[in-house]
C-alpha cells in the first residue's frame, strides 16, 4: 500500500524534474557538508587519537614557552637543555626521560637538494628505547641505528617510498646533511604525520651537524606506573621553577601530557565540528523551506489530480500520504545526492592532504553518518510537507475537480 | 468560500433505479453538474437527505464518502481527468490501488479492462501519447475497474468528435445492457439523452419534465 503511494509520489517528482532538482540543490549542500565536514573531522580525531595511542598517555613532554609578547627579532623563548633532562629523570613519579632535538637541515642527494627535519635519537639505551616505544620507529628494511653508530642515519618513509631524490634512497645510499656525509641504514615504516619526512640520527651527530651543544628541542618523560600524568608534570613543573628561580606564572618551560593534548585538540575539533555543523543546519533549513514552497506549488498545480483520486475512491489520508511521501522523497533523494557528494568531497580533501602534508587524513564514513543523513534530510522533507499536504488532503472533491 | 450561498439546486425529488440508463439533461447552469456531484457522493446537499442502496449518505464524512465512491460508483468526465504523471495501465489500477486490492490481482484486472477496450498496446502509454477516443476509453476502463454497481457520465463525449462519441456511447449502452450497470449520462445534448431510457430535464435548479424513451429493440 505504502509502495503504491510513494509510486504516485515518485512518478509526480519526475515529471517535474527541474523543480524537483532545483528544490533538492538547498537539502544536498546542507548534507553534502554535513557529510563532508562529519567524516574528515572524525578522520581528523581517528588520527590524532591514534597518535596519541602510539605515544601512550603515560608521556609527558617538557619544551621550552615560547615567548608570547615579546618584540620581533628579540627571542624571550625559554629552553630545555641536557641539564633540565637530568633534572626531568630525578623527579618522583618519572620513570625515565629522553631528550630530543630538532632542526632542519639542508640534505643533498644524487644532484637534488632538501631542507629536511632532522630528529635526534638519544645515545645512551633508557633514552632511545623510550623514543622508539614512543615514536613507534621501526624499520622496513636496513636497521636501528645503535649507540655509537657515527654518521649514519635512518629516513622517513616518503622519503624512500616517494621520488624526493633524483635517485632513490636505499640502503648504503650517501646523503650530505649540513654538508656532512651519512650513510642511511634504516628504512622506515609508515609512522605519521611530519617524521615520516624527517631523518633520523644519534644525538652526537645531530649536534655537530646542526651546532647544538647544549639544547633540546623537547624532553619526554615517561612516568612510573600507577602515577598520575598531571600530578607529575606539577612535580616536573615545580623543579623546573625552583632550579631556574622562577615564580609561579612565570615559568619559561611548558608541560604537555598526552591527555591534555588530546583534550585540547578535542575542544578545538568540537568547536569547529560545531560552527560547521550551525552552517550546514541553517543550509537545511532554508532547504526545507524550499521543499515546502515546491509543495505548495505542487499541490496547487495538482488540484485537479486531487480531485480526481479523490472521486476514484481515495481518501484524506490516502492523499495526505502520497503527499508526505512527496515531500519526503525530495528530502531523501536530496540528501542521497548530498551524501554521496559529502563523500566525494571528503575524498578529495583526503588526495589534496596526501598531495600537500605528505600523510592522508582519512575520512571516515561510520554507517550511522550515512543512514543518519537520509533518515535526516527524509525528515526535512516529510516536516516541510505537512502543512501543504494538509492543505491537499483537505479540498473538497468538487472544488478539486473543478480547478484547471 | 464565504458569500452568499447559491442554491443549484431547489426541491429535487430523483430516483435512480438500479440497472436502469438515466440521463439527466439541461443547459449550462441548470444545476445537473451538482445533482451528478450529489448522485456521485462528491457532495452532500446543504438541505435534504440523499439515500444509496438505502444508506442515507447525505450525513457522512469525507472519507467515508470516499469509500462508497471508490467502491460503488464510476465516474467518467467530459474532460477524461486522466492522472497525466501515470501510464494508462497505472491510471487504471488506481481505484484499485485505493481500495487496497493486492497487486498482481489490480494488474490483471486493469490489464483484461485495457485489452478489452483495444487498448493492449498502449498500456504503458502516459495520456499525452494517446489520442482523445483512447484517453476516454482507459477513463472508461478506469471507471470499471471495480467493478462498481453505477457509472456516473459527465458529458462523456463532449471532447471527442462524433465518431469517437458514438463509440463511447455504444460502451455505455451494452454496460447498460450486458453487465446490468446502473448508468447515470449527464449532458446537454439531446441526441445524447435520448440514448438512455429515461430523461429529467432540468432547469434553474428544478426538474421541469421526465420523459421515458420509447426504443426498439
Amino acid at each position: 500500500m505504502l509502495k503504491d503511494h510513494a509510486y504516485i509520489a515518485f512518478s509526480s517528482l519526475r515529471k517535474r524534474f527541474l523543480r524537483t532538482s532545483l528544490t533538492m540543490l538547498g537539502i544536498f549542500i546542507g548534507i553534502a557538508s554535513v557529510v563532508a565536514l562529519i567524516s574528515l573531522g572524525q578522520g581528523m580525531q581517528d588520527a590524532i587519537n591514534a597518535q596519541f595511542a602510539s605515544v601512550g598517555t603515560d608521556k609527558i613532554i617538557v619544551q621550552g614557552a615560547t615567548g608570547g609578547f615579546s618584540p620581533p627579532g628579540q627571542n624571550t623563548a625559554g629552553i630545555v637543555d641536557k641539564h633540565d633532562l637530568k633534572l626531568v629523570s630525578q623527579v618522583s613519579g618519572v620513570k625515565r626521560a629522553a631528550g630530543r632535538l630538532f632542526r632542519s637541515a639542508k640534505v643533498d642527494y644524487a644532484d637534488g637538494s632538501e631542507i629536511l627535519f632532522t630528529a635526534s635519537i638519544p645515545e645512551e639505551n633508557e633514552g632511545r628505547e623510550l623514543v622508539i616505544e614512543a615514536n613507534n620507529i621501526k624499520t622496513a628494511e636496513g636497521r636501528l641505528l645503535k649507540p655509537g653508530d657515527r654518521k649514519k642515519l635512518m629516513v622517513g618513509n616518503n622519503l624512500w617510498t616517494k621520488d624526493k631524490f633524483p635517485k632513490k634512497v636505499v640502503i648504503g645510499s650517501k646523503l650530505m646533511v649540513n654538508g656532512a656525509q651519512f650513510e642511511v641504514v634504516g628504512l622506515l615504516h609508515k609512522i605519521g604525520a611530519g617524521r615520516d619526512d624527517a631523518i633520523m640520527m644519534n644525538e652526537d651527530d645531530a649536534r655537530d651537524v646542526l651546532g647544538e651543544p647544549e639544547q633540546y628541542s623537547a624532553v619526554i618523560a615517561q612516568i612510573d606506573a600507577g602515577e598520575i600524568p598531571s600530578n607529575v608534570a606539577d612535580r616536573i613543573l615545580r623543579a623546573l621553577r625552583r632550579d631556574r628561580h622562577q615564580k609561579e606564572g612565570f615559568e619559561d618551560a611548558t608541560i604537555s601530557t598526552s591527555e591534555e593534548l588530546i583534550n585540547s585538540v578535542n575542544t578545538i575539533l568540537g568547536v569547529v565540528r560545531a560552527v560547521f555543523i550551525g552552517i550546514a543546519a541553517i543550509s537545511l533549513f532554508v532547504g526545507g523551506i524550499g521543499i515546502m514552497n515546491t509543495m505548495y506549488a505542487s499541490v496547487l498545480e495538482r488540484t485537479r489530480d486531487i480531485g480526481i483520486m479523490k472521486a476514484i475512491g481515495a481518501r484524506n489520508s490516502d492523499v495526505l500520504l502520497i503527499f508526505l511521501l512527496e515531500s519526503g522523497l525530495l528530502g531523501a533523494i536530496g540528501g542521497a545526492i548530498g551524501v554521496l557528494i559529502g563523500i566525494g568531497l571528503s575524498k578529495i580533501v583526503e588526495t589534496i592532504s596526501r598531495e600537500a602534508l605528505g600523510s592522508a587524513l582519512q575520512p571516515a564514513f561510520p554507517p550511522y553518518l550515512i543512514v543518519g543523513a537520509l533518515l535526516f534530510s527524509f525528515t526535512i522533507g516529510v516536516i516541510s510537507g505537512v502543512l501543504p499536504a494538509r492543505q491537499a488532503s483537505k479540498l473538497p472533491p468538487v472544488e478539486a475537480l473543478r480547478s484547471d | 468560500m464565504g458569500g452568499n450561498n447559491v442554491h443549484a439546486l431547489q426541491g429535487i425529488d430523483l430516483d435512480v433505479h438500479e440497472g436502469e440508463f438515466m440521463a439527466i439533461q439541461g443547459p449550462s447552469g441548470s444545476g445537473k453538474s451538482t445533482a451528478m456531484n450529489l448522485v456521485g457522493c462528491l457532495d452532500v446537499p446543504s438541505r435534504g437527505e440523499i439515500y444509496l442502496a438505502g444508506q442515507n449518505i447525505s450525513t457522512l464524512h469525507e472519507s467515508d464518502l470516499a469509500q462508497i465512491r471508490g467502491r460503488k460508483i464510476g465516474f467518467i468526465f467530459q474532460k477524461f481527468n486522466l492522472i497525466e504523471t501515470l501510464t494508462a495501465l497505472e491510471n487504471v489500477t488506481l481505484p484499485m490501488t485505493f481500495q487496497g486490492i493486492p497487486e498482481d490481482k489490480r494488474t490483471r484486472r486493469a490489464e483484461m479492462l485495457l485489452r478489452q477496450f483495444g487498448l493492449g498496446d498502449r498500456m504503458d502509454h502516459k495520456p499525452n501519447q494517446l489520442s482523445g477516443g483512447q484517453q476516454q476509453r482507459v477513463a472508461i476502463a478506469r471507471a470499471l475497474a471495480v467493478n462498481p454497481p453505477v457509472i456516473l457520465a459527465d458529458e462523456p463525449t463532449g471532447n471527442l468528435d462524433s465518431k469517437t462519441g458514438k463509440e463511447v456511447m455504444k460502451f455505455l449502452r451494452e454496460l447498460n445492457e450486458k453487465e446490468g450497470k446502473t448508468i447515470v449520462l449527464v449532458t446537454h445534448d439531446d441526441l445524447l439523452a435520448r440514448e438512455a431510457d429515461r430523461i429529467e430535464f432540468l432547469k434553474d435548479g428544478v426538474i421541469v419534465q421526465s420523459m421515458h424513451v420509447h426504443r426498439r429493440k
